[in-house]
């Protein structure tokens, strides 16, 4: 049924909403804002290690302790405050409903809540940064005592506001979460079965899940370190009866299946796209949803080979490796049924066909190059090398970049009634595309050549260089740089398409999916009248139709 | 918009003062046990009757056994994991210094002179 | 399943973690260092059995309204719900009497890792407590009026799951000496 509301003013139609198609835009937008600012650290720290000692533009001379803070926000804010606000927040919010032929969340209000303590977690980042000290240099993974003692860090309140922040992040994804799951659980369209749900909204599920069970050790891991730094706390100080090992199992019991959480919708939204772009029904449904639950519960039993050179008990890294080998598994499948899903289709290589394609191929090199890295053995030599960097480079960006521009690309007609320039689109992916490779690969040979991690100068050790591994860094750098360059198409692109871009009528990719059913941009409420489901969501091309595509809300 | 709670799903009601007596009852057994000063009694009262007590609440009071199953398997699941948490971490954690297992000689003689409890552990540097 | 009821139980799945993880390091610590239980020797038992007598209390007055709601008897249950608020709130201030007088004898939350654990276990139940009575007291206003009935059994779960995590601390930092 539709709302009706009388005539809102601007804020409380955008900034105080509830509407989960306008709290999308707010976390999609926010964490587009802090890709740049991510991408930006990228940028000054990739001149510092190419350039060591110059004045980088824009920034300035980078010391030991700007390049610590640099690497650790770039981590911390790409995972935290882009991958899993635009691949779950934003998509979650935007899709669920509209997918599952439902007006909203069930959930309104704490929607929005969820969106105002997401708000404030990124506010409070942006204060650590200028806060005496800076802020926090600890790195991503935030291990004591470096992290814990501002004399090793080198920086003062920043790690303590940067913990507050990421503490405030959690929870508002577990607020955000109960939505989705509830939502997804409890307010499916008549007729929509389980197996009837499209892939991307079981992916964000399932995730949702996952997230909300696992980062529970983290948030009582961050308190604890939290009064380890300001109340003289010894829960990680080993000089007083502490272990930092327990620290490095809270964090990688959430760390490994966090990956898994952002990986599992980058997923479905390919296999949205796949499906749609090559006319053909998904190849093997019920292999998908189960691969991604095993996946999800697979993700559990691996945490450890991140420790495996920490000095754990050499019997539980046996136990892991085996376990890391095995969660290729049910990953590779997950590759295999799109590639099936792919052969023999009628292919268009629209700019989200190609974006899906890339995640594809850069995500199985990640996933291959995972394989080296979960093998205990050839760990002690990999690890902290610049390979790991690479490979999990080769997962994370296929899934926060690649899939946020597949989704953002697909879905734009539907989200703003507008389309993308297809051209601007195709020389934007390519020149990421490219981009990307060409900043990885070299780093993949200068770490099995040796390159540590987290070296802020390499001209520091002479003697662990050579000249063809110095131009290597300084090639990546420059791929760097032009990578960055091509996101000005996007961003030209976007800015635009969203006020001159051509309009969009419900259903420009002739899919089969709720969201193509009503208005573009759907209205609030969604439907002037709630849709019923009568078949699943891949039917495309099936044989004795007149069209290759048969909506789910069309009666038989 | 998702309708609200109907009751008609659990007009079974138990006899809440009852289990709460019970409650209390346990509660001045785990409280006694120590006394008598056997550390298995003691753990037995004090957790065994921690875990019927909080089943007793769950069952009782929360009503789980009305509920869908797939909450229970929820709980049960996010229990599970964290006996998983405790066996994965307590390897390391309960045994600090490496006391229970210490290099092979083939390693030991090759890698110089390190102890076990340096490899990878903690400050060797007092601050 | 009501969604209301669902939701909380995710909720309750969730917070599992966080206090599972938190009690998990606790106890490895605990096995691991026998010193604990020397420090652990001078919590109060009594005080911690009483305060675990006061929210057994406060979940039958909590459960009781649930009745009322089902009934629905909206004053008799915000009520109810008060006693429970109540429960907490004494609960809340035995425990600041009690952290009081332990800080004054020297057993701050950085003399000693068991008492880190002891404050921050004990603290954030304590925080997840006042929360549960904040969120409580609204549900009770509503309830009173004979409005929103279902909350009264959703907030009743809550306090429930809250009431459960104090089982186990109860022996864990009182016990376990």
């Amino acid at each position: 049924m539709a709302v009706h509301h009388a005539p809102e003013s601007w804020v409380r139609k955008y900034l105080l909403s509830t509407d989960h198609k306008i709290i999308c835009f707010q976390y999609m937008f926010t964490g587009m804002a802090l890709a740049i600012v991510g991408g930006f650290f990228s940028y000054v720290f990739r001149m510092q290690m190419a350039f060591p000692g110059m004045n980088v533009p824009g920034w300035g001379l980078v010391t030991p302790a700007d390049y610590n803070m640099l690497v650790t926000n770039h981590g911390a804010i790409m995972i935290f405050w882009v991958a899993m606000p635009v691949l779950i927040a934003a998509f979650g919010n935007y899709l669920i409903p509209l997918m599952i032929g439902a007006d909203d969340m069930v959930f309104p209000k704490i929607n929005r809540l969820s969106y105002q303590i997401f708000l404030l977690s990124a506010v409070v980042l942006f204060v650590s940064f200028f806060v005496d000290g800076g802020g926090s240099a600890g790195a991503w993974t935030m291990y004591p005592p470096l992290m814990s003692k501002d004399e090793y860090s080198l920086t003062g309140t920043g790690s303590s506001v940067f913990l507050v922040a990421i503490a405030l992040e959690f929870v508002a994804f577990l607020l955000g979460g109960i939505n989705f799951v509830t939502t997804a659980m409890n307010a499916r369209a008549p007729g929509m079965r389980y197996q009837d749900i499209p892939i991307v909204v079981w992916m964000i599920v399932i995730a949702t899940v996952v997230f909300m069970a696992s980062v529970g050790p983290l948030v009582a891991g961050a308190i604890m370190m939290l009064f380890d730094q300001q109340l003289g706390t010894a829960f990680f100080d080993p000089n007083r009866g502490g272990d930092p090992i327990l620290w490095q199992h809270l964090f990688w019991f959430f760390g490994h299946p966090e990956v898994y959480v952002v990986l599992l919708p980058a997923t479905g939204i390919t296999a949205e796209i796949i499906t749609v772009f090559s006319r053909k029904k998904l190849f093997a449904y019920m292999t998908v949803v189960n691969t991604a639950i095993a996946t999800g519960i697979l993700s559990f039993l691996v945490w450890a080979h991140h420790q495996f050179v920490a000095g754990i008990d050499p019997r539980m890294a046996n136990i892991f490796t085996v376990t890391t080998l095995i969660i290729s598994i049910p990953v590779a499948e997950m590759m295999f049924v799109y590639i099936a899903t792919l052969y023999g289709g009628s292919i268009t290589l629209a700019t989200p066909m190609l974006w899906a394609l890339g995640f594809i191929f850069t995500f199985l090199i990640g996933g291959v190059t995972g394989i080296f890295l979960g093998a205990s053995g050839a760990d002690i030599y990999l690890h902290d090398t610049y390979f790991v960097l690479a490979h999990f480079h080769y997962t994370f960006f296929p899934i926060a970049i690649i899939g946020a521009f597949a989704g953002i690309t697909f879905w734009f007609p539907k989200m703003f009634g507008r389309h993308m320039n297809e051209t601007l689109g195709k020389i934007h992916f390519w020149g990421t595309f490219f981009g990307f490779n060409a900043i990885f690969i070299p780093l993949f040979i200068t770490g099995v050549l040796g390159d540590h991690r987290r070296i802020f100068d390499y001209s520091n050790f002479p003697e662990l260089t050579t000249p063809m591994m110095d131009g290597m860094r300084q090639f990546a750098t420059i791929s760097l740089i032009v990578m960055l360059g091509f996101q000005l198409v996007f961003l030209y692109n976007f800015l635009t398409s969203l006020v001159w871009g051509r309009k969009a009528e419900k259903n420009p990719w002739l899919a089969n999916t709720l969201e193509w059913t009503t208005d573009s941009p759907p209205p609030h409420g969604n439907w002037p009248e709630l849709p019923t489901v009568y078949r699943g969501p891949y039917e495309y091309s099936v044989p004795d139709r007149k069209d290759d595509f048969w909506p789910q809300n069309v009666p038989s | 918009m998702a309708g609200h709670a109907s009751h008609a799903e659990h007009t079974h009601h138990p006899n809440y003062v009852r289990i709460w007596a019970i409650l209390l009852a346990l509660l001045v057994v785990s409280v006694a046990g120590p006394m008598l000063g056997i550390k298995v009694v003691t753990l037995i009262t004090a957790f065994g009757i921690a875990i019927v007590k909080a089943y007793l609440v769950v069952k009782n009071f929360m009503h789980i056994d009305v509920a869908p199953k797939l909450v229970t398997y929820m709980v049960l699941t996010m229990v599970l994991f964290m006996l998983l948490l405790f066996a994965g971490t307590a390897a390391d954690v309960m045994e600090s210094h490496g006391h229970h297992w210490s290099k092979p000689d083939w390693v030991a003689g090759t890698a110089g002179s390190s102890a076990p409890a340096d490899a990878g552990h903690g400050s060797e540097e007092a601050h | 399943m009501p969604t209301g009821r669902l939701a909380v139980w995710w909720i309750i799945a969730s917070e599992i973690v966080i206090f599972g993880g938190l009690l998990a390091s606790y106890v490895m610590y605990r096995l691991a260092h026998d010193a604990f239980a020397e420090q652990a020797a001078h919590t109060n038992t009594w005080i911690g059995a009483f305060n675990t007598f006061v929210l057994l209390t406060s979940s039958l007055s909590a459960v009781l309204a649930h009745q009322a709601a089902d009934a629905g008897d909206g004053p008799k249950a915000a009520r109810l719900l008060q006693y429970t608020m109540g429960g907490g709130l004494i609960f809340i201030t035995v425990k600041a009497f009690e952290w009081t007088s332990e800080i004054q004898h020297g057993f701050t939350i950085a003399s000693n890792t068991f008492w880190s654990f002891y404050y921050t276990a004990a603290g954030i139940h304590a925080a997840h407590v006042i929360a549960g009575v904040v969120i409580m007291g609204f549900v009770a206003n509503t309830a009173r009026r004979n409005l929103e009935l279902q909350r009264v059994e959703l907030i009743g779960l809550y306090w429930h799951f809250v009431d459960i995590v104090w089982i186990f601390l109860f022996p864990l930092l009182y016990i376990a000496k």
